[in-house]
This record gives structure tokens, sequence and C-alpha cells, in this order.
């Protein structure tokens, strides 16, 4: 398998003296779709913005399918595809011209690019929308135009910061569906977000940045086999005035009706219902606290500042 | 990029500037016309009729190559320093930094965007004019040549002003305080011969009066200063800019954090 993307020790100093990036090093192999985490502020922006070359680096080398973007230039940058996280397209023109624009800078004739554009545009649902001027689409329809406009020279690598802000479930839910078939179509992908649902749902790899260094680069179902314990959300039918006495002393009583419960990974379910059946307590509902993800992902992020600030 | 790859990339720029400013003609075509025919009528019409002729010509064929490029300098100048700095400051460049595009298309898209409205608003002035003078031709060659080498160096002007600029006032400085004082006294109403010595010499410096000065040559077939010393310092001057946008570009200044 290639190696769609490779960063080596990249560091970022900005002007202020401010270290955004503290020596960076990771690769994500074709095919993938690889979320990169991190708190605000903790240089995932950064590290994009450098793959992009939006921002210049302080030292370090990065290469888009073994292309060094210092040394070919053109060829890396014809493979990449980027969403930002800010809307940077010009709102006052038609919505099919920013696509093709794009497209022309990418060296794509207008007559390809036309018809390009009308395949992405209508992938993504704005179709109709496409003589409109861009500042009078919603700002769903303007996170889907960045999509669109990332995909218009067809990238083999795509990268997304945070396309999902401040978009409604319903539309989410739809580019998640959209992006997973992009990358089953090949497409590799790197998504940042703040919605750890999303990156658990769409994501097979999972690198967390904090503080400018990697903490965690592995897979997520290795991430998630790490996590000990869930803690679940019962909903009972009779209300209740105490814990019960359980075998698995793994019970909080939040209110009369609602129960949370942590359970081991090495326990089963099953012996939990068993026990709360034995005591006459019938479970209505049943839900996950937290997502496993931010568990795990504030579990490592916490850890990660106590280390640095016992240093 | 292959070479076609390129061109492709170039008209993209240039059509992307070139319906940015037609889709605003009535704030990027119609004032400047509005405004120089506004001095053919007070200083060609009414003043010009007292004032009698200027190096034997009648005073309003003397004025209207100036006034011609007067708004060829200032039209290219503002249609690049307003696209480039609007599009930093929206993020929009970003769009370019993104793809491969070379930073030599970059400036050249630019300066074909600023040089097209440049020569749009010099043709509109130049037909206004023929209300109010019959225009002879001395040497076309001259009169192309000098206004596309001016609108070239004057949009290089314009970019590097945008690429400078951190807020809006900038981009309105220059043109405020240094090319519109530079360009009434490059000799477009009067000719640097009336002046005394002292002061010839100290126009000498502007380089304004070097383009006013050629243009009028290619209309009237006169000049105050030598015709190829003039084309030596409007193409110094546009290697200089060129060379110091690309290298700026380079650098990622003011573009790239």
């Amino acid at each position: 398998m290639a190696i769609a993307l490779s960063i080596q020790n990249l560091t970022k100093t900005y002007a202020n003296g401010f270290q955004a990036l503290k020596g960076i090093s990771l690769e994500v192999e074709e095919g993938e779709f690889y979320a990169l985490l991190g708190p605000n502020g903790a240089g995932k922006s950064t590290i994009i913005g450098i793959i992009c070359s939006l921002i210049t680096k302080s030292s370090g080398k990065v290469h888009i399918f073994g292309k060094d973007v210092d040394r070919d230039f053109s060829g890396a940058k014809q493979l990449i595809g980027l969403v930002p996280q800010e809307f940077n397209f010009n709102v006052f023109e038609p919505v099919e011209e920013i696509l093709v624009n794009q497209a022309g800078y990418f060296g794509i004739d207008r007559h390809t690019a036309f018809k390009r554009a009308e395949q992405y545009l209508r992938q993504l649902g704005l179709w109709e929308k496409r003589r409109e001027q861009a500042r009078d689409l919603s700002g769903g329809m303007k996170r889907r135009l960045m999509i669109a406009r990332a995909l218009v020279h067809r990238p083999r690598l795509l990268i997304l910061d945070e396309p999902t802000a401040g978009v409604d479930i319903e539309v989410r839910r739809s580019m998640w569906q959209f992006l997973r078939e992009l990358n089953q179509s090949g497409t590799t992908i790197i998504l940042t977000t703040h919605y750890l649902e999303e990156a658990e749902n769409l994501c097979r790899t999972i690198g967390i940045i904090d503080e400018g260094e990697l903490v965690a680069n592995t897979s997520m179902k290795q991430l998630l086999s790490e996590l000990h314990t869930e803690t679940f959300v019962l909903d009972v039918k009779t209300p209740l005035s105490e814990i019960p006495r359980l075998r698995q002393d793994c019970l909080r009583l939040v209110d009369e009706t609602t129960l949370e419960a942590d359970i081991s990974r090495d326990c089963s379910i099953n012996s939990l219902f068993t026990e709360l059946s034995s005591h006459g307590i019938e479970v209505l509902s049943m839900r996950n606290k937290t997502n496993r993800l931010e568990q795990l992902f504030v579990r490592i992020v916490e850890a990660n500042n106590k280390t640095g600030n016992a240093q | 990029m292959t070479f076609m790859e390129q061109y492709i990339a170039f008209k993209t720029i240039v059509i992307k500037e070139v319906l940015r400013f037609s889709r605003i003609w009535l704030q990027t075509i119609i004032p400047p016309v509005i405004t120089i025919s506004l001095y053919f009528v007070i200083f060609g019409n009414l003043i010009g009729s007292q004032i009698g002729d200027m190096d034997g010509f009648k005073y309003m064929d003397y004025i209207v190559p100036g006034l011609i490029m007067m708004a060829v300098i200032t039209n290219s100048y503002a249609n690049v320093v307003s696209s480039f700095y609007g599009t930093k400051f929206h993020h929009h460049i970003e769009e370019m930094l993104v793809s491969p595009l070379p930073n030599y298309l970059i400036v050249l898209g630019f300066i074909a965007g600023g040089v097209a409205r440049g020569l749009t608003v010099g043709i509109a002035v130049t037909g206004v004019s023929l209300f109010f003078t019959d225009l002879g031709f001395y040497s076309l060659g001259v009169i192309i040549s000098t206004v596309i080498l001016t609108s070239t160096l004057f949009a290089l002007a314009g970019l590097l002003n945008g690429i400078f600029a951190t807020s809006f006032d900038d981009i309105s400085i220059v043109p405020t305080f240094v090319l519109t004082p530079l360009t009434y006294l490059g000799g477009v109403f009067y000719s640097i011969n009336m002046l005394p010595e002292f002061w010839q010499n100290v126009s000498r410096v502007n380089p304004i009066l070097y383009m006013v000065n050629t243009f009028r040559y290619g209309f009237l077939g006169v000049s105050d200063l030598s015709i190829g010393l003039s084309y030596a310092i409007i193409i110094g001057f546009i290697v200089a800019l060129y060379s110091y946008a690309i290298y700026l570009l380079h650098i990622g200044y003011g573009i790239r954090r």
C-alpha cells in the first residue's frame, strides 16, 4: 500500500515565538480514512495549512504520494484537495463559476470543468443553485460547495478541516455518506473534527495532537480497545428510592428512574440485566453516557497535559 | 504543470478578473469616463479656450493624450490593488495557493486584469474625447506600446500595494498621496518647458512624465523628452517591480502565514 501522506519532523514557530508544531511525524496510507483530532489550538489546522502551502513551515518534510511538496510543488499539489475550516470562496461569484475557476487553476479546460462541476454539484445537491451567488447559500450548502470545489480536480488525497461545523444533523449524515462512498472509491481522506462521533463513525485510523505534539497515532479499533470501562445510562420503569445492591457494585442513581452503570469490557451486559431483573427492576432503554472515543480523547489529552505540567 | 495547463490557468485568472470589473461596470468603467469628460469640458473647452496654444497645438488637443493616460494609469492600478487585496482579505487567494499555480502566473494574471481595465477605460475615454476634438495619430505603434507598457507598470504597482496592504486604508493611501500628485505633476496639463529649469529637473524624476510625454508623442509627434529614454525607464520599472512581486510571493509575504 502506498503512503498518501508522509510528514517528518514538522515544526512551526510563528513570528511571535509561539511554537505550534514541535516535530510531528506521521504517515497516512493510501485509501485510509484518517481522523486528526486535538483540542482547539493543538496544531491541526497548522499541519493542514503546511501540507497545502497556506502556511510556511519552520522545518521538516512533507511528501504527498512520494512527491516532496518543496521540490515537486506542482506534482504534489495536483494530488491534494482541501476543504478548509472557514468559508474562503468569493461570495459574489455564482456557485458553478467557483468550481470552474478552481478547475482552471489546476489546468483543467473549461469544457471538462463544467462537466465535473455538474457532476459534483448534482452529487452534493447543489445543482439547482448553480447560478446563484454563493452568498445566498445556507451554511450547510456552503460547506458542500467547498467539498465540491475541493474535488473538481479529482485529488487522490482529500483533507477536510471540520467540514461539518455548524451543519444540522440531517445534512451532516448525508455528508458522511458521501465521504464514505468517496473513500470507498479510493480517495484517501484526512478529517479533523470536534464531533468525535463523526470520527468514530467514519475513520479507521486516528491521530491525536495536543500542544503541537502527536500523542496518539493508531487504528480506531486499537484505540477503542484501550477503553476498559464504558458508562451506560439506564432508564428504569419503576421509580427507585435507593441503588440496588448487586454483585457488580457499579451502579449510581442519577434520579429515581435513571441509573448509571460502569461496565468493564470483560463483563457481560447480560449479567447486569439478569441481576436487575432479579431485583424486579425493568429497564426501558439504555444508551452510552458519552461517545467512547470522547472518553479516550479526554483521557489522552488530560494525561498529556499532566505530563507537560510535571515537566 | 504543462504549458497548456499553465495557459488554461492564466486564462482562468484573466477571465475571472475581467468578469469582476465588468460586472460592476457602474463602479469601474463609468466613473472615470465621467470624470475625464468633465476635464475635457472644464479644462479643455472652458479654460483651454482662454489659454491658447501649447507647443503649437490647441490646448484641448494637447491635454487629451495626458488625460487618457491619466485614466489608464489610475484604473490599471486601482483594479489590481482592490482585486488583490479583496482576494487576500476574504481569503479566496487560498483557492490559488492550494493549486499548482506558479507564482509568476498569479502575477501575470492579475496584471492582465489590470491592463484590461486600463485599456477598457482608455478606449472609452478616447471615444468621449472625439466629441471635443479631432484626434490625429502620429504613430499608432507608439500609442499602443506606451499604453500597454504603462498599464502593465501600474498594474504591477497596484499588485505590490495589494501585497503589502493590511487594511482597506492602505489601498487608498498610495493612490491619494502618491499616484494622483505624480500624475498631475507629470505634464498632463502643461509642457515642462514652461517651468523654470530647476523645476524642469525636478519633474524629470517623475516617471509618469515620461509615459505621458511618450503617449502624447504618439498622437502629436512632439515630446519634451527623449522617446528612447522613456521606453527604457518604463521597461526598467516593469522589470524591477515584476521581480520584486515574484520575490514577495515566493517568500509568501502577506499571503502565507
